[in-house]
C-alpha cells in the first residue's frame, strides 16, 4: 500500500515563531490521485504546500514522498513541481520564453515541442510570445501550471490554481489535472471553490487553525443517512409539492431565499426519501429537470467543521 | 488540443539540482531581459563616446576634473575625465540598478519560491546571482572604458597625455596607463556591488536596499571631502576610486592605489559573504516576510564598520606617523609642484622652440606655506602660495614663478599661475605656430598622502 503513497506525512508541525501554524497534521496522497486542501484563511493550507514543495522543512513529524523521507529544504525528491502564492513568473520574458528559461534551468533544454504543447495545455498557445507583463491573474495561473507541466511532474503542487480563471480556463485547468491524474500524477490543490475541489478531487483534507478537522474521500462527507437540503426543478411544482409533502422523510424547507422560480421547491432528506420522492414524481408524470444539493456536501462539512474553530478565534 | 505530456520516467529518490552554470545563465536572462538593463548598457557604450566627443570640440574644458585641461591636446584624457565621473556618480548607480536589485527583484516578482522550487539550492541561487550581475557590471564599466577612449581616440586623435607630475606619456603609456586606470576601479566597484548584494538581500522590497550603494557611495565621497586622518582615508573603499590617479605619475605612486585596491577588495568580499549568510538564514515559506529587518541591517552594518576600524589600525601601525595626519605636509607639496613645474617647463620650452633643457639642469625647487608663517603649511586647502625657482643654463639670474594652490585633502592640487606673466600669467603662448595653450598657466598635481614615497 505505501508503495502508491505519493506523500505520507505524519504529525507535521511548523510555527513561525509564536503562531503555529501546522500543528500535528497528517496526510496521505495516493499516486495518481487528486487531493484537495481546503480551510479558511490561515488554516496553513500554503505551509503545508510549501513543505510539501520542500520550501521549508517541519519543525516535528516526518514527511515521506515515494517511501523516502524528506528531511531538509530544498530536499523533495525529483518530480515534485507546482507553485504556492501565486506562480512566479518573470514579466520582462514571454510565455514562451519563460517557459524556455525554466525548461533549461533544469537542464531539459528548451524543446520547442515540449514548451509548445505545454502552453496548448493551458490554452496560451495564441499568447506564446507576449510578454508576461499584460497577463491577467487567470493567464498567469495558467502559465503557471504550463511551467510545473514542463518538468514532467510525479506531484503536482498547486495553491489555488483556479484564481482568476474565466470558465474556459478552469475548462483547461480542469482538463489538464484529470488527464494527469489518469496517468498516474499525484495532485495537490487548494482551493477556495468547493466546486472546484468537489469536481477534481477524490479526497480532501479539511484544515482550520492548523490542524485537520477532515481528511478522507469526498463520499464520507456526505453520507447516506445524512439530511441534506435539495434544489428540486420539475415541470409541475403545485404537483411536485404535494407528492413530497405526502412522502415520508421529506420536509419541505421555507426555500424563499433559494428558489429563484416558481418550478423549484427546497426539500430536507436523507438519500433513500429522496430516492423515493424522485420515483413517486415519476409515477405521478411529474419531470424532474434538476436536482441537486442547495449546498454541496464539501461546502456543508466545511462550513460545519471550521465555524466552531473561527468562533472560538 | 491534444493531451498529455510524456510523463515522467520513475526517478530514483534523489533530488536534480540545477548546476550553477544554468542558474547563471538564467539570471542573465532575466537580467538582459530587463529594459531598463537594455538602456544601461547601450548608454555605457554610446554615451561616453558622444560626451568626450563633444566635449573635446567646446571652447571650454572642464578643468575641474581631473585631465580636464587636456581634452584638446589627446583623446587620452578623455577616458580619465569619465573615469572621474563614473567614480563619483556613474558607478555607484549602475551598481545600485543591477547588484541591488538582484535578490529584491525576486520579492517584487514574487518568484521566491518558484525560482527554489526550480533550482533547489540557495547557495546555487546566490552564486549565480552574484556572478550575472557581476557579469552585466563589467559589460557596463568596459562599455564606459572602451566607449569613451573611442570617443577621445577619433575625436582627438592618439597624442601623447601630460602626467599629474608634468611628464609626458607615450601615446602607448597613456593607454595602458588609461585602461589600468579603469582596471583599478573595478575593485571599489566590487565592493559596491557587495554592498548593493547586501542590500538587496537584507532590505528585501524596501527602496533602501536598491538605494544603498549609491547612499554609501555618497557617504565615502563625504569622508574623503573632509580632513579625515590618512589612514582612516585610505581605510574607506571609496580611496580607490581616486587613487588611480597615483599610476599618472613618474614614479607612480603605487602604495596607496595598491592598499585602496586591497580594502575594496576585502569590503568586496566581506559584504558578499555577509549577504550570503543572510541569504542563507531566510525562511522562504514565511509569507510575511519583507526584508530580513533591522537585525540583519545590524549584522550587516557592524562587521564593514569593523572592518574599517581593524583597517585604519593596521595601517596607523604600518605606516609612517603620518598616518594620523592629513598626509599633506609641506615637503611633499614643494616637491611636487617642483617636479611638475620642471616637466611642463620643458614642454613650454619646447612649445616656444627654445633651447631645450632638462629637468636637472632646471633645478627647480618650490617654497610653500599657507599664505603666512603663522599658519602650520600643512594639510588641504586652497590658502597655498608656491613661489618655484628654476635655473637655466648659462644665465645667472634665477628664474621665479608664484603659483596659488587649492589643495583638496585626498591630495589632488590645483596651481594657478599668478606670475609673471612671460612665464605662468596668461593661459595662451605665442609660438611660431600660433597660440597654444600655456602648460604654465594653471596645472593639476598629486601629493602622495602616504610618506613612504617621495611626493
Amino acid at each position: 500500500m505505501d508503495a502508491l503513497l505519493a506523500v505520507r506525512a505524519r504529525g507535521i508541525t511548523k510555527c513561525f515563531g509564536d503562531v503555529v501554524a501546522l500543528d500535528g497534521v497528517d496526510l496521505e496522497v495516493t499516486q495518481g490521485q487528486i487531493h484537495g486542501l481546503a480551510g479558511p484563511n490561515g488554516a496553513g493550507k500554503t505551509t503545508l504546500l510549501g513543505l510539501l514543495l520542500g520550501l521549508a522543512v517541519a519543525d516535528s513529524g516526518s514527511l515521506d514522498m515515494w517511501g523516502t523521507p524528506v528531511r531538509r529544504t530544498l530536499d523533495a525528491p525529483d518530480g515534485v513541481a507546482g507553485f504556492v502564492d501565486g506562480p512566479g513568473l518573470y514579466p520582462s520574458l514571454t510565455a514562451r520564453q519563460n517557459l524556455a528559461a525554466l525548461a533549461a534551468l533544469r537542464g531539459d533544454d528548451a524543446r520547442t515541442t515540449a514548451i509548445d504543447d505545454a502552453l496548448a495545455q493551458v490554452g496560451l498557445t495564441d499568447v506564446a510570445d507576449d510578454r508576461a507583463r499584460g497577463f491577467s491573474l487567470g493567464m498567469r495561473q495558467r502559465l503557471g501550471l504550463a511551467a510545473a507541466l514542463l518538468t514532467k511532474p510525479r506531484l503536482l503542487v498547486l495553491d489555488e490554481p483556479s484564481n482568476g480563471l474565466d470558465p474556459a480556463g478552469k475548462k483547461h485547468v480542469h482538463g489538464v489535472l484529470t488527464r494527469l491524474a489518469a496517468d498516474g500524477t499525484s495532485v495537490v490543490l487548494s482551493s477556495h471553490r468547493m466546486d472546484d475541489l468537489e469536481a477534481l478531487c477524490s479526497d480532501v483534507t479539511i484544515l482550520a487553525t492548523g490542524r485537520v478537522v477532515f481528511s478522507g474521500p469526498l463520499s464520507k462527507l456526505a453520507p447516506e443517512e445524512q439530511e441534506l437540503d435539495y434544489r428540486v426543478r420539475t415541470s409541475d411544482a403545485h404537483a411536485a409539492r404535494q407528492l413530497a409533502a405526502e412522502t415520508a422523510g421529506i420536509r419541505l424547507v421555507d426555500d424563499t431565499g433559494a428558489r429563484y422560480d416558481a418550478k423549484v421547491l427546497v426539500v430536507r432528506a436523507q438519500a433513500a426519501a429522496l430516492d423515493q420522492l424522485v420515483v413517486r414524481l415519476v409515477q405521478a408524470g411529474v419531470a424532474v429537470r434538476e436536482l441537486s444539493p442547495l449546498v454541496s456536501p464539501l461546502e456543508a462539512a466545511f462550513l460545519a467543521l471550521t465555524a466552531p474553530e473561527e468562533a472560538g478565534r | 488540443m491534444t493531451a498529455t505530456l510524456t510523463h515522467a520516467q520513475p526517478h530514483g529518490a534523489g533530488t536534480r539540482r540545477a548546476s550553477v552554470a544554468r542558474c547563471y545563465r538564467f539570471e542573465l536572462v532575466k537580467l538582459v531581459s530587463q529594459w531598463r538593463i537594455r538602456l544601461l548598457v547601450l548608454a555605457c557604450w554610446i554615451a561616453p563616446a558622444l560626451f568626450v566627443a563633444a566635449v573635446s570640440q567646446q571652447s571650454s574644458l572642464p578643468v575641474d576634473t581631473l585631465f580636464g585641461r587636456w581634452m584638446h591636446a589627446t583623446g587620452w584624457a578623455g577616458p580619465l575625465v569619465m573615469l572621474g565621473f563614473a567614480g563619483t556618480w556613474a558607478l555607484p548607480l549602475l551598481t545600485s540598478v543591477v547588484a541591488g536589485d538582484v535578490f529584491a527583484a525576486e520579492d517584487r516578482l514574487g518568484t521566491w519560491r518558484h525560482l527554489l522550487v526550480a533550482v533547489r539550492s540557495p547557495r546555487r541561487i546566490f552564486a549565480a546571482k552574484a556572478f550575472a550581475s557581476l557579469t552585466v557590471l563589467l559589460l557596463l564599466v568596459a562599455g564606459m572604458a572602451c566607449s569613451s577612449a573611442a570617443g577621445g581616440a577619433v575625436a582627438v586623435g592618439n597624442q601623447p597625455l601630460v602626467g599629474l607630475d608634468g611628464h609626458l606619456l607615450t601615446p602607448t603609456d597613456a593607454a595602458v596607463k588609461v585602461l589600468l586606470a579603469w582596471v583599478c576601479v573595478l575593485a571599489p566597484t566590487l565592493a559596491l556591488a557587495g554592498i548593493g548584494l547586501l542590500g538587496s538581500v537584507a532590505l528585501g522590497r524596501s527602496p533602501m536596499g536598491l538605494l544603498l550603494p549609491v547612499l554609501v557611495a555618497l557617504a565615502m565621497q563625504l569622508a574623503q571631502m573632509m580632513p579625515l586622518p590618512v589612514a582612516v582615508r585610505l581605510a574607506l573603499p571609496s580611496y580607490a576610486f581616486i587613487a588611480w590617479s597615483g599610476l599618472f605619475t613618474g614614479p607612480a605612486q603605487l602604495a596607496p592605489l595598491l592598499i585602496g585596491i586591497g580594502v575594496s577588495l576585502a569590503w568586496a568580499v566581506l559584504a558578499t559573504v555577509l549577504a550570503y549568510l543572510l541569504f542563507l538564514r531566510r525562511d522562504f515559506t514565511n509569507l510575511s516576510y519583507d526584508g530580513s529587518g533591522r537585525r540583519a541591517v545590524t549584522v550587516g552594518v557592524l562587521p564593514l564598520i569593523g572592518l574599517v576600524a581593524v583597517t585604519a589600525a593596521v595601517l596607523t601601525t604600518s605606516i609612517t606617523a603620518t598616518a594620523t595626519g592629513s598626509g599633506i605636509g609641506q615637503d611633499k607639496v614643494q616637491r611636487s609642484v617642483a617636479t611638475a613645474f620642471a616637466h611642463l617647463y620643458r614642454m613650454q620650452t619646447e612649445q616656444l622652440h627654445r633651447p631645450a633643457v632638462t629637468e636637472a639642469q632646471l633645478k627647480a625647487t618650490a617654497t610653500c606655506n599657507k599664505g603666512s608663517l603663522q599658519v602650520a603649511a600643512q594639510g588641504p586647502g586652497n590658502d597655498w602660495r608656491c613661489v618655484v625657482s628654476w635655473h637655466l643654463p648659462g644665465v645667472q639670474a634665477v628664474g621665479q614663478a608664484i603659483y596659488q594652490l587649492d589643495v583638496t585633502p585626498d591630495g589632488r592640487y590645483m596651481a594657478d599661475g599668478d606670475g609673471p606673466k612671460e612665464v605662468n600669467g596668461y593661459f595662451l603662448v605665442r609660438t611660431p605656430e600660433g597660440d597654444t595653450p600655456n602648460p604654465l598657466w594653471q596645472f593639476d598635481g598629486n601629493v602622495e598622502l602616504l610618506s613612504t614615497s617621495k611626493g
